[in-house]
């Protein structure tokens, strides 16, 4: 990424940054969203507000509720408090009427073998299309034009089974963009994905959003990547709203520290994006000495060793 | 653009667009304009064949002569337009509407519980029926006018009892619970019937032969009687194809597509419960139809219910004619039960779907 395009970023980002509730600019307004399972709260008084064309990520540790939180955005499940988008109760609309105004991409969806990129992608047409008909020549011309723009043409004919990690990401995203609603919920999209498909997905969503002014709130479990592509951070810890803000606020050491309960280290690079590293409780000169003495550390090392290379990955 | 409004993010003209949905989408008439074919020809070989060989020309001619409006005349002689009109054509008809009915029922189960083993029978329709004809036909004395009412109303009421056991088992896999509790109803239906059929020895082998399906009694007023129920079933069914595609995606993500899941399915498997009970109260219970069908048209044209459904509905009915054409033409004058002869066929059959299916998987390099 250039130095130019960081700039450009960032002053994008101050730009629309700070909408708060009541805001008239705000296209997703949460106020005081609460979900409890049995008596356990799993979401506790969420407030927050997303502007046209923001894209919020959460982040926060397993369990700190980031996809029921998703989960009541789209209407899955019941909750407390209010979610409004373009300042209509989402829990007043019709499924119809909801589908159109949020795209919901899950974290493992269900791809049925058999069916072919471009019906899937049609399913997608199906809160424009009354409930007993067919799609129409509009809603044909509309997927293809879709594919195409996500350059999934030469693909459209494929069984869903045949389709690799990156591919299956970018039709999933396909089907909710045929929506056409102006908010796309994303949980965890890029979780199956290495790392260069994992940008690559994000990049797709982060042009999308600028051409067409779509509202995006994605759960992210990549800390470095929702510092590098999100306008703000959301981080939830246990149900609540530990931080909310610009990403160097949010992404300091003793709030993610706080929240994840883990040491982490954040490391500023020269073209100012912000690198999240976990702090070893052991570091690498202690093991090495360990395993030179022949004592029973060296069975230790063995297996930090085996710790270390998947960390080593994460970290390229 | 304001900002309450959503974005219209594809606006350009439409204009040298590829079609890039393939050709299995774009030429999706061609199975459909098959299985009519099909359809045509068993029939009319139908209408032909038997102890007294009709001429295609005069078989052509007696139902030209039965088309309102037409005025034809033929000059095919009277016995033979009797044997063509009140023999065969209302047998050949009546196994066409079951054939449709079991048809496209099998493909609308198998879609709704995502499981390509589900037939129209799954839910306990069979056993249902099976049983409301057993009572009937030993405690309803030697008139059958109200067995297939009987067997109507049994596989309705069977059916109606899995649906609400399964929902109340477990809202979460609904799929699963409703299966299970379809596995216990047919269990218990089939038990009560075997009891009261083990008491009266003589009615043995006339609830033997409901069960094995015959049409050898078949008249224009079995086809008035079920033609109702049929035609609501099927225009039901065939107007949620795409609903059938949507619901593949799951509960939860279709969901978010803007449909209602449980009531959608709630009325797909009404209707379906509706047309199979219909279709078996007249019929018997006639196996392999279900699956078999849909899956031949789920192997050549695809798998998409938008052509699955329509294109079963019509390959079933010719399916159906052809074998009840076999059952009463391979030891004539005798019949073959024609469960036997769809079993006969179905059986091998399904065998080659397998195989070819996990073959076809394997050259496209699917991992499932």
């Amino acid at each position: 990424m250039t130095r130019l395009g960081t700039v450009i970023r960032l002053a994008d980002r101050r730009a629309r940054r700070g909408a708060v509730p009541g805001d008239e600019r705000a296209v997703v307004s949460l106020d005081g969203v609460t979900v409890r399972f049995d008596g356990y709260v799993a979401v506790d008084s969420v407030t927050a507000s997303l502007a046209r064309g923001e894209w919020v990520g959460l982040i926060g540790a397993n369990g700190a509720g980031k996809t029921t939180l998703i989960k009541a955005v789209a209407g899955l499940i019941d909750h407390e408090g209010s979610v409004k988008v373009n300042g209509t109760l989402t829990a007043g609309m019709g499924r119809r009427e909801r589908a159109r105004a949020v795209a919901y991409v899950p974290q493992s969806p269900e791809l049925p073998a058999d069916m072919s990129v471009f019906d899937y992608t049609l399913l997608g047409r199906t809160p424009h299309i009354s409930y007993l008909a067919v799609e129409s020549g509009d809603d044909v011309a509309h997927c293809a034009r879709l594919l195409e723009r996500l350059g999934l043409s030469p693909l459209a004919h494929r069984h869903l089974s045949t389709l690799s990690g990156g591919e299956r990401q970018r039709v999933v995203l396909a089907r909710a963009l045929a929506q056409e609603a102006p908010v796309l919920l994303m949980d965890e999209p890029t979780s199956a994905l290495d790392l260069a498909h994992r940008v690559e997905a994000l990049e797709i969503v982060d042009e999308l959003r600028r051409e067409w002014g779509l509202t995006v709130l994605s759960a992210l479990h990549d800390l470095t990547l929702a510092g590098q592509f999100a306008d703000r951070l959301l981080l939830l810890a246990g149900g609540r709203v530990a931080a909310l803000g610009a990403p160097p606020e949010v992404l300091d050491e003793s709030v993610l520290e706080r929240a994840f309960g883990c040491p982490v280290r954040v490391i500023r690079t020269e073209d100012d994006e912000l690198v999240i590293v976990p702090r070893r409780t052991a570091t690498r000169a202690e093991v090495t000495e360990g395993a030179g003495t022949g004592q029973p550390g060296g069975r230790r090392h063995q297996a930090i060793v085996a710790d270390d290379a998947g960390h080593e990955e994460e970290a390229q | 653009m304001t900002a309450t409004a959503p974005p219209r993010p594809l606006e350009e003209p439409t204009i040298g667009i590829p079609d890039v949905r393939g050709p299995g989408v774009r030429h999706s008439w061609i199975p459909m304009a098959i299985a009519a074919v099909l359809l045509v020809v068993v029939s009319l070989v139908a209408l032909c064949v038997g102890p007294v060989a009709v001429p295609l020309s005069q078989v052509v001619g007696t139902l030209l002569a039965h088309v309102p409006l037409l005025h034809f005349h033929t000059n095919a002689p009277a016995i033979n337009q009797a044997i063509v009109w009140q023999l065969r054509a209302p047998r050949v008809v009546l196994a066409g509407i079951v054939g449709a009915m079991l048809a496209s029922g099998g493909a609308a189960y198998q879609g709704l519980f995502r499981n390509p083993l589900a037939d129209p029978y799954l839910l306990g329709v069979a056993a249902g029926a099976g049983l409301g004809a057993t009572i009937e036909i030993v405690y309803g004395g030697d008139s059958s006018t109200l067995l297939p009412l009987f067997a109507f109303v049994g596989g309705s009421i069977a059916v109606l009892a899995t649906y609400m056991i399964g929902v109340a088992g477990g809202r979460r896999a609904w799929g699963q619970s409703i299966v299970l509790a379809g596995v216990a109803v047919a269990a218990l239906l089939t038990a009560i019937q075997t009891y009261l059929q083990q008491r009266d020895q003589e009615q043995i082998r006339q609830i033997y032969n409901w069960i094995l399906g015959s049409f050898s009694v078949a008249s224009w007023s079995d086809v008035t009687l079920i033609l109702p129920y049929v035609i609501v079933s099927g225009v039901v069914l065939l107007a949620h194809r795409r609903m059938l595609d949507v619901l593949r995606v799951g509960e939860e993500e279709a969901g978010t597509l803007g449909i209602h899941p449980a009531r959608t399915r709630l009325i797909v498997v009404a209707a379906a419960t509706l047309g199979t009970a219909a279709a078996v109260s007249v019929s018997g219970l006639i196996g392999f139809v279900g699956i078999i069908v849909a899956h031949t048209v789920r192997l050549t044209a695809g798998a998409s219910y938008r052509i699955i459904l329509p294109v079963a509905m019509v390959g079933g009915a010719a399916f159906l004619v052809g074998a009840d054409l076999i059952a009463r033409t391979v030891q004539a004058p005798a019949e073959v039960p024609i469960g036997v002869v769809t079993a006969c066929i179905g059986a091998p059959f399904f065998l080659f779907v397998l195989v070819s299916r996990r073959a076809g998987q394997r050259t496209m390099g699917g991992t499932r």
